[in-house]
């Protein structure tokens, strides 16, 4: 039952993803339309919340629930691959309106079509791995 | 217990997802969804193919279950939480897709005109859910992870790599709503 809580923390973020629509197309339409500050605020507020957080842990040393240190360990400092690939991804999360947390929830609620979303991203992520030494990062 | 059933604050919202995200971090975990597409294409046998799928899956089972647990959140909040007044979008911006030929949400959560069983069966609408999954997929890789990865977890912790990525998510989407998308609708 180790993976229980994992279980519980998919649940709660299958519901506030939903119940917040940040699953949504339209949000994310409306959100890269500027039309809205809902999207603008869930994340804001997940920042804030998130970097609060990271603060307390870092100055009171919090251990994780094993009692271990919490390491947050530093992203490589490169430019090209976080700003392409960026571009990349942001194509298509307007494009479909979903990032990859979204798809798996979509699917939750029945939307058949985003199997071949799905199917797309494997693809994706498949052509990543085997061309990634050839791709400036 | 009405509230429940309409569309969440936003700040409600905002705060439980960042408490999800420091509650993985206390499970000494990181909170990043794009990660599990490479280890489905791991167990799928990637492996034989390039060493950047030869990790060992087992050790993102919990991920795995992260993710089942949302596909089930998914189902419940959708099913068993919903009202007819979800996704009360811009008056403007159902305009917007008016011009396009989108239909307005009406209590869906995405549009038929791209989701629909109909339009999913055409060449263009298979293409295009495939396409924009391949440039998630593909982009989030190159990029080392999407918006819980990089625009939560990372901004959290003031990484500056995750505020480059940000910035390209903004100039991707941003060229494509506004420059793309009128161009296939």
């Amino acid at each position: 039952m180790k993976l229980l809580r994992f279980f519980i923390v998919g649940f709660v973020f299958g519901v506030v993803l939903t119940k917040s629509e940040a699953i949504s197309w339209y949000r994310i339409y409306e959100m890269f339309h500027f039309q809205s500050f809902h999207m603008y605020g869930i994340i804001g507020v997940a920042v804030l919340t998130g970097s609060l957080g990271i603060f307390i842990i870092k100055k009171r040393k919090i251990k994780d629930y094993k009692g271990l240190p919490i390491k947050i360990i530093p992203k490589e400092k490169t430019f090209v691959n976080y700003i392409i690939g960026g571009i990349l991804f942001g194509l298509g999360w307007a494009l479909v309106g979903s990032c990859p947390g979204p798809i798996y929830i979509l699917l939750g609620t029945g939307m058949l079509s985003i199997v071949v979303i799905l199917a797309g991203a494997l693809v994706g992520t498949y052509v990543y791995g085997i061309i990634k030494d050839k791709l400036p990062h | 217990m009405d509230i429940l059933f309409y569309t969440w604050h936003w700040a409600i919202s905002g705060f439980i997802i960042g408490l999800i995200m420091l509650t993985l971090t206390y499970f000494g975990k990181t909170f990043g969804m794009s990660s599990n597409l490479r280890t489905l294409c791991t167990i799928a046998g990637a492996g034989k193919n390039g060493n950047f799928f030869d990790n060992d899956w087992r050790e993102q089972k919990w991920s795995l279950v992260v993710v089942f647990g949302a596909v089930v959140g998914g189902f419940f909040a959708y099913h068993f939480m919903s009202s007819d007044t979800i996704v009360s979008i811009n008056p403007r911006t159902i305009e917007n897709l008016r011009t396009l030929g989108i239909d307005a949400p009406n209590g869906k959560i995405a549009p038929d005109l791209i989701f629909s069983f109909e339009s999913v069966k055409t060449l263009k609408g298979f293409c295009i859910l495939l396409f924009g999954g391949f440039l998630i997929g593909f982009g989030t890789r190159y990029a080392g992870g999407c918006t819980s990865g990089h625009a939560i977890s990372g901004l959290s912790n003031f990484q500056l790599p995750s505020l480059i990525a940000v910035i390209g998510f903004f100039i991707g989407g941003l060229i494509m709503a506004h420059y793309i998308l009128p161009l296939i609708f």
